[in-house]
């Protein structure tokens, strides 16, 4: 597909949903998508015709139907794992979301391997998930859970990383490689060389970045990864785990139950191959071929063409952002730095009143602390609010929420 | 349903620019905190009880507009009643002041995160005061299923 705004516009006809109106008949202009995205006809088909025509249970039966859904189930994680080339698929573990992925870590991988003393170290600006975890894990354990601080300009600083390296006790640090309120990607290369000179794991949270920019787990040379399927066109309900295979040999079970297992008897069980061994029950099968569906989607779109997409989109944003007087956009000003999420504050005008009066007019916006309280406190701010971009955005969609900042202002006579 | 334009009214933006009642009381009797997770305002109040009335009360924090006119408003109706009359005060009692009857269900936490605030300060006085805790636990559950 040729980068031009035109056939960006022109896939916004996939998306049923873009042509509903809400509130008092007013289009809608979706800029949530760091929480969530919607979804195109060509995922929302692939369910559908799997409850229509395929739907059995998988990896247990022999009939007809059985084959079919384990194919396309068993494609949709060849496809995910060429996506974000990932060269062993029995590293790949499907799980609920990127939450899920975090804590069966936490659990399967952290409960054995983190002692008394031991430190963890994740960043200021994670999401609660990347964060909750941890904390349940190293209370447990007696263990440490330290902070990567962030500088004004929404960039980790490293030092902080060096110095928790040098005691020598860190076992794991975990960053996102994209932060949800800020849009900062993360400099994970520079991370991850780091904690492989001082033989330590890294967990990566993929949720915001693999969604708007070609991710590459091969080169990247972590340990563990996370994403979520909900942000990238796909349903609800389906994500990915990613663990080096040295590493997932190293895990104990997560859940318990069926697929799981190879030989069960009355006082023992042996264990499935992997990645199985952590897909325990009947998996969430419809929507991991939605999954698969929206990999295809995005595939043709090409990923460096979404982010190009992205990043016009954020330019004239900021652009127009700078115009408006009291309005104060945190992060980095350099584009190149930051995905299409654009957190800010407008005077003191509180940001769900922000959210309350842009509805009105059509618009989703999100208000709040994006699940990042820890970020917030740094930030020194109860909230912000937050336009998040995907390809089916416009820059008429800017245009329509900078209209609607002009109402804000009206309202609350700045 | 309200639309934006009836329940951000000249009054709520001129509350929750010049708060009435805010600010903080050094030797109060009783102090409560509680906040909502969704949106992360967050409301203390602080009283000060003579002779089974609230001859002073203050509250700081923060929050949006909304959050900020109604514990305004709040504070101006419980100042000078007696602890009976606090029990009492009803979730109506704040939102007809302000015309925000018909909120949206997702603001209604805004709107009311001070009686509970308030309602909870009171239990906390009550208890360190022995009163019998029948009506304590009953204020309390008031307390957590106002919305
Ligand atoms: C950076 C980041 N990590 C983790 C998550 C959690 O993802 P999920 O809710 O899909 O488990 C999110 C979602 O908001 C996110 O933005």
């Amino acid at each position: 597909m040729q980068s031009t705004e035109s056939s960006f516009e022109n896939l916004r006809k996939d998306f049923p949903i873009l042509t509903r109106t809400v509130r008092d008949n007013k289009p809608l202009v979706y800029l949530d998508n760091a929480s969530t995205t919607q979804k195109p006809n060509q995922v929302i088909d692939a369910i559908t015709d799997y409850y229509q025509n395929h739907n059995a249970n998988i990896h247990r039966a022999v009939y007809a139907l059985a084959e079919e859904s384990t194919e396309a189930y068993e494609n949709a994680r060849d496809k995910i794992a060429n996506f974000v080339n990932i060269k062993n698929r029995q590293e790949l573990i499907f799980v609920r979301g990127t939450t899920e992925a975090i804590n069966l870590v936490a659990y399967a991988w952290g409960r054995p391997h983190i002692n008394e003393g031991d430190i963890i170290v994740t960043t200021e600006y994670e999401h609660h998930s990347n964060i909750v975890p941890w904390q349940l894990l190293t209370q447990e354990k007696h263990a440490k859970l330290e902070y990567i601080g962030m500088d004004d300009n929404g960039e980790l600083i490293l030092d902080d990383l060096d110095k928790y390296l040098a005691t020598g006790k860190v076992k794991l640090v975990t960053f996102s490689l994209m932060s949800n309120v800020l849009g900062t990607i993360t400099d994970a290369k520079k991370i991850i060389e780091k904690c492989k000179a001082a033989g330590v794991p890294t967990l990566v949270d993929g949720a915001q970045a693999v969604p708007h920019m070609k991710v590459d787990l091969d080169t990247l040379g972590c340990d563990f990864f996370a994403f979520s399927g909900h942000k990238m066109l796909a349903p609800t309900g389906v994500g990915i785990l990613w663990v080096r295979k040295s590493v997932l040999q190293t895990m104990s079970p997560f859940h318990g139950g069926g697929d799981m297992i190879r030989e069960v008897h009355k006082y023992e069980t042996t264990w499935n191959d992997l990645p199985y061994k952590f897909e325990a029950g009947t998996p969430n099968i419809a929507d991991v071929i939605g999954f698969g569906a929206a990999i295809d989607y995005l595939t043709k779109i090409g990923m460096d063409n979404v982010r190009q997409h992205e990043i016009e989109l954020t330019k004239y944003a900021m652009e127009k952002f700078s115009k408006i007087p009291g309005l104060q956009v945190y992060g980095t000003k350099d584009i190149s730095k930051r995905g299409g999420v654009i957190s800010f504050n407008f005077a003191d005008v509180h940001p769900h009143d922000v959210a309350d009066i842009i509805d009105k007019e059509g618009i989703s916006l999100r208000s709040g602390h994006h699940c990042a309280q820890v970020l917030m406190e740094r930030l020194n701010v109860a909230a912000t609010s937050r336009a998040s971009f995907y390809i089916y955005n416009t820059k008429d969609d800017i245009d329509a929420l900078i209209d609607s900042l002009n109402k804000v202002a009206k309202v609350f006579k700045l | 349903m309200s639309s934006g334009a009836d329940i951000y009214h000249e009054m709520i933006v001129d509350y929750s620019r010049n708060p009435v009642n805010f600010g903080e009381i050094e030797d109060h009797d009783v102090t409560f905190h509680d906040a909502n997770p969704l949106c992360g305002d967050s409301i203390d109040i602080d009283m000060k009880i003579d002779d089974q009335k609230v001859s002073d009360i203050k509250f700081h924090g923060k929050g949006c507009a909304i959050c900020m006119a109604c514990t305004s408003v709040l504070t101006e109706i419980a100042k000078g009643k007696s602890l009976d009359e606090i029990k009492n005060i009803d979730k109506s009692d704040v939102l007809s002041e302000l015309g925000l009857e018909h909120l949206q269900a997702v603001r209604i936490k805004c709107a009311l995160l001070s009686l509970k605030v308030l309602k909870g300060a009171l239990y906390t006085y009550l208890g360190s005061h022995l009163e019998n805790t029948d009506a304590i636990d009953k204020l309390k559950a008031e307390a957590e299923n106002l919305y």
